[in-house]
């Protein structure tokens, strides 16, 4: 138990146990085959792999999993998923901690990631129900700091001249889509009390 | 032959030669797609990645309205079909989850290219080919989450769907066989993160090349976008000279089958098909 504590392995299961009660998910079912880090075609990425995610979790590290870059750049291509021979939905492991990572508040090593998400869910609600994308590039660059810092480094002009490519070959719709009929019940969502 | 259809945000604009070639080829096949009327999108990957209330929400509405029209319905997006599946999954195991949504699971949730390849409709196709493809070596990506998880997707052939194959090879085709019909092409991170997006990215290309396919064949607009839209960028940055034009299997049909408007739906693609069809004799 000293050698334990001395690396701050304690084990605690407060995590496991809520993952478990919020979205169905045992981590602790995972006997650290790997399979999920074998096929994850975004290893490459990450600062830790898949199987380290699970276990970390399973051994109540929260601080660890929710500051992982893994859990941002996680495709949700759902190999892992699919695969394990324990039946862990790790995808939605990824999923659960990237959402607990937002609701901490706590900086997330990936902002730009998250950034695009934002922007997307921002910009259904703005656009009636539909996305709009000419609309999320542009709360994207927004948001994410982006649009400024590509100002500065001249990069925005490749993507001027791609937004135009893509206008001219009729694939940017500048028209906003059809906002919804029943529009109400769904702006509701936006503002519900987080659990 | 009429069946519900959800189109998903994409198809409206940046997928048009998707939404233009399904338009043209279910017509061809006496086929209607009833749209249905005040569907949202599906909150995609940024839904399901922050707020799992929500994703479910925004997909169940538009399950639910598929339900009141009471007939199947058809997704063209992989990634919209898989959360549609997902709420379906949800609804009908744990409602609770979303006690205010209720949905008795009595319609199926098909892809379109599931669809499609149903055997009645293939033979369908196969007596309309004006124009048999003339041995075009391709190969079938068929992207990830349209196969996975098959606890939700309820594919049998999660790791080697070959329908799609079948497809080609009876529209005169040679699909190829490769390791990386499913794997991931980042599509998610196209903005975010398009670092990411070239070595995937660049991956499918050297495996497509390695299988000695001229072309890709796809059934998603994400992957089709992520395929196509970078490629020069790919070619610059790795100083290597990729032509592999991404096709859809809509626009395969339509150019076996002769549809007039083939071209016009090409001429959407960033890597232009129009050389490699004609050095093919099949423009």
């Amino acid at each position: 138990m000293a050698a334990a504590g001395r690396y701050g392995l304690e084990p605690q299961f407060t995590l496991s146990e809520e993952i478990l009660r919020d979205r169905q998910i045992c981590v602790t079912d995972c006997y650290q085959c790997a399979k999920c880090s074998a096929g994850c075609p975004l290893t490459f990425a990450m600062d830790r792999l898949p199987h380290e995610i699970i276990r970390l979790a399973g051994l109540g590290q929260t601080d660890l999993v929710l500051g992982s870059s893994t859990i941002w750049v996680c495709s949700a291509c759902e190999t892992c998923t699919t695969r394990c021979p324990n039946d862990i939905d790790i995808a939605g492991v990824m999923d659960y901690l990237k959402e607990r990572a937002v609701r901490s508040g706590r900086p997330v090593p990936q902002p730009q990631v998250l950034a695009f998400h934002r922007a997307f869910l921002e910009n259904i609600r703005l656009a009636g129900g539909r996305l709009h994308e000419p609309l999320l590039l542009g709360l994207y660059m927004l948001k994410s700091g982006q649009g400024l810092r590509r100002l500065q480094t001249g990069e925005i002009k490749a993507d001027l001249r791609l937004g135009l490519k893509m206008f001219q070959k009729g694939r940017l719709g500048l028209k906003p889509p059809r906002r919804l009929l029943q529009l109400e019940a769904l702006v509701k969502l936006w503002h519900q009390p987080k659990s | 032959m009429k069946v519900s259809y959800y189109p998903g945000c994409s198809l409206e604009h940046s997928a048009r030669d998707y939404q233009e070639s399904i338009s043209a080829v279910v017509a061809l096949l006496n086929l209607a797609l009833e749209e249905i009327p005040d569907w949202n999108c599906c909150g995609a990957t940024a839904a399901h990645s922050i707020d799992e209330h929500l994703a479910l929400t925004l997909a169940a509405r538009n399950l639910i309205q598929a339900e009141t029209l009471g007939q199947d319905v058809v997704v063209p997006c992989a990634l919209c079909f898989n959360r549609l599946k997902v709420a379906e999954h949800t609804l009908v195991q744990r409602p609770a989850a979303l006690p205010e949504m209720a949905y008795q699971g009595a319609i199926k949730i098909w892809d379109l290219l599931d669809y499609l390849t149903q055997p009645p409709l293939l033979d369908q196709i196969q007596a309309k080919i004006v124009r048999p493809l003339r041995g075009l070596r391709t190969v079938c990506y068929y992207g990830c989450v349209v196969a996975r998880p098959p606890k939700i997707t309820q594919r049998p052939d999660y790791e080697n769907p070959t329908n799609m194959d079948t497809l080609v090879k009876r529209l005169g085709g040679n699909p190829y066989p490769w390791s990386y019909k499913t794997d991931c092409c980042g599509a998610g991170f196209t903005i975010s993160r398009p670092d990411i997006i070239d070595t995937l990215v660049q991956k499918l290309y050297d495996r497509a090349l390695e299988a000695e396919a001229e072309c890709i064949v796809v059934s998603c607009q994400m992957c089709q976008a992520n395929l196509d839209i970078p490629q020069e960028r790919i070619s610059q940055k790795t100083g290597k000279s990729y032509y592999l034009p991404i096709l859809y299997f809509t626009e395969l049909i339509g150019l076996a089958l002769g549809h007039p408007e083939v071209t016009t739906w090409l001429s959407r693609h960033f890597v232009n098909p129009l050389p490699l069809l004609q050095r093919r004799g099949l423009l």
